[in-house]
């Protein structure tokens, strides 16, 4: 696998190839239309929650049996809290402006979406690069930081069989979309 | 019924091969799923094409040095990907103004075409500053089980929840 790792070609193809799949899964579960993604935030419908939790619980127990045998690494963000919250709330404000997010909206486009394309994409582009250009000023302020929890995962916290501690949490987020579904979202 | 060509999956079957997916992608590529990147790339690369010297100077860029690579790919293959799915089930064309934006707010593009470029804008900012997207941090980042990552998640969903009200109504 290693050296399937350090194989540039191959790996750009393998990503063209992840990327139709998920573009494929992305148009089928209908989250390449804006009036899904708005009726998931006016909180009418939980296509996209319902997306997100089934895909983290099979990712999460995936890497449970993975990561201690040595098979998989983990590849955890750095940052801190107080970015995720300030920048999260910054997406957030975005996400229902735009109506798509980066991800989905390479969908949009794909599905035909041209707000999305001439609209919404170049906006990230741009909004991406005044990002970077007010980077160092955010750094040097300290308004962005690292803490503790930078690049750091609970998977390396948990003593002995992680599945003890997914597996039951796992649980927990099934029975959310069994609420969702119960209450007939 | 083909069922590549159906319309809709259920979202239960969609977001158990995106999981299936991004445990496919550690193993053959050791990375996982995430969109947001891709875009600070592109802005770099076309920055790089005009200005060359602000590109080397910058401190974001020349610790995150912008390249066609995996995430780029990535991105690329959903714009087909999803291509391919809308013409299977017949679900392709070409939209203008979304249905749900037309109805209730304005059918004008040229409106929507503003908003939804102040929308990239915003969008383009917080993924960087929160260091992620609905993907990376959402799927990718909550499933390895980052805190960061948990938090973000919810602030995305506190952020847009309260913005589709304000934008909408109650």
């Amino acid at each position: 696998m290693e050296k399937l790792h350090q194989n540039k070609n191959m790996q750009l193809l393998i990503g063209l190839m992840m990327g139709i799949v998920f573009g494929f899964l992305l148009q089928k579960g209908g989250v390449t239309k804006y009036d899904v993604i708005l009726a998931q935030l006016r909180l009418t419908d939980f296509t996209v929650l319902k997306i997100m939790l089934s895909a983290v619980i099979v990712t999460m127990l995936g890497v449970s049996y993975l990561y201690p045998k040595g098979i998989v690494k983990l590849h955890v963000k750095p940052g801190s809290i107080k970015n995720a919250v300030i920048g999260g709330l910054i997406f957030g404000v975005g996400f229902a402006t735009l109506g798509y997010c980066p991800g989905t909206i390479a969908g949009a486009v794909g599905n035909g979406y041209l707000d999305g394309l001439i609209g919404g994409m170049i906006g990230i582009i741009i909004g991406s690069g005044i990002y970077a250009a007010i980077y160092g000023t955010l750094k040097d302020k300290k308004i962005i930081s690292e803490d503790r929890f930078s690049g750091k995962s609970l998977f390396d916290s948990m003593k002995g069989n992680p599945f003890k501690y997914t597996l039951p949490f796992a649980g927990v987020l099934a029975l959310i979309m069994v609420i969702v579904e119960w209450m007939g979202l | 019924m083909n069922v590549f060509s159906a319309y809709q999956w259920s979202p239960y079957a969609v977001g158990i091969g995106i999981g299936l997916l991004n445990i496919i992608a550690l193993i053959l590529s050791n990375k996982v799923l995430g969109a947001s990147t891709t875009y600070v790339n592109v802005s770099g690369m076309i920055r790089k094409w005009i200005d060359p010297e602000y590109v080397k100077n910058n401190p974001f860029y020349s610790s995150n040095v912008p390249n066609i690579d995996w995430g780029f790919m990535l991105v690329l293959g959903i714009i087909l990907g999803a291509f391919i799915s809308s013409l299977l089930s017949g679900d392709f064309g070409l939209v203008l103004v979304p249905p749900m934006w037309a109805n209730e707010i304005s059918d004008s593009f040229f409106v929507r075409f503003i908003v939804a470029m102040f929308g990239g804008i915003v969008l383009g900012i917080g993924s960087r500053w929160a260091g992620g997207c609905t993907s990376g941090h959402g799927i990718s980042g909550t499933s390895q089980m980052s805190i960061i990552s948990w938090v973000a998640a919810m602030a995305f969903f506190i952020g847009g929840i309260v913005t589709a009200f304000l934008i909408y109504g109650i």
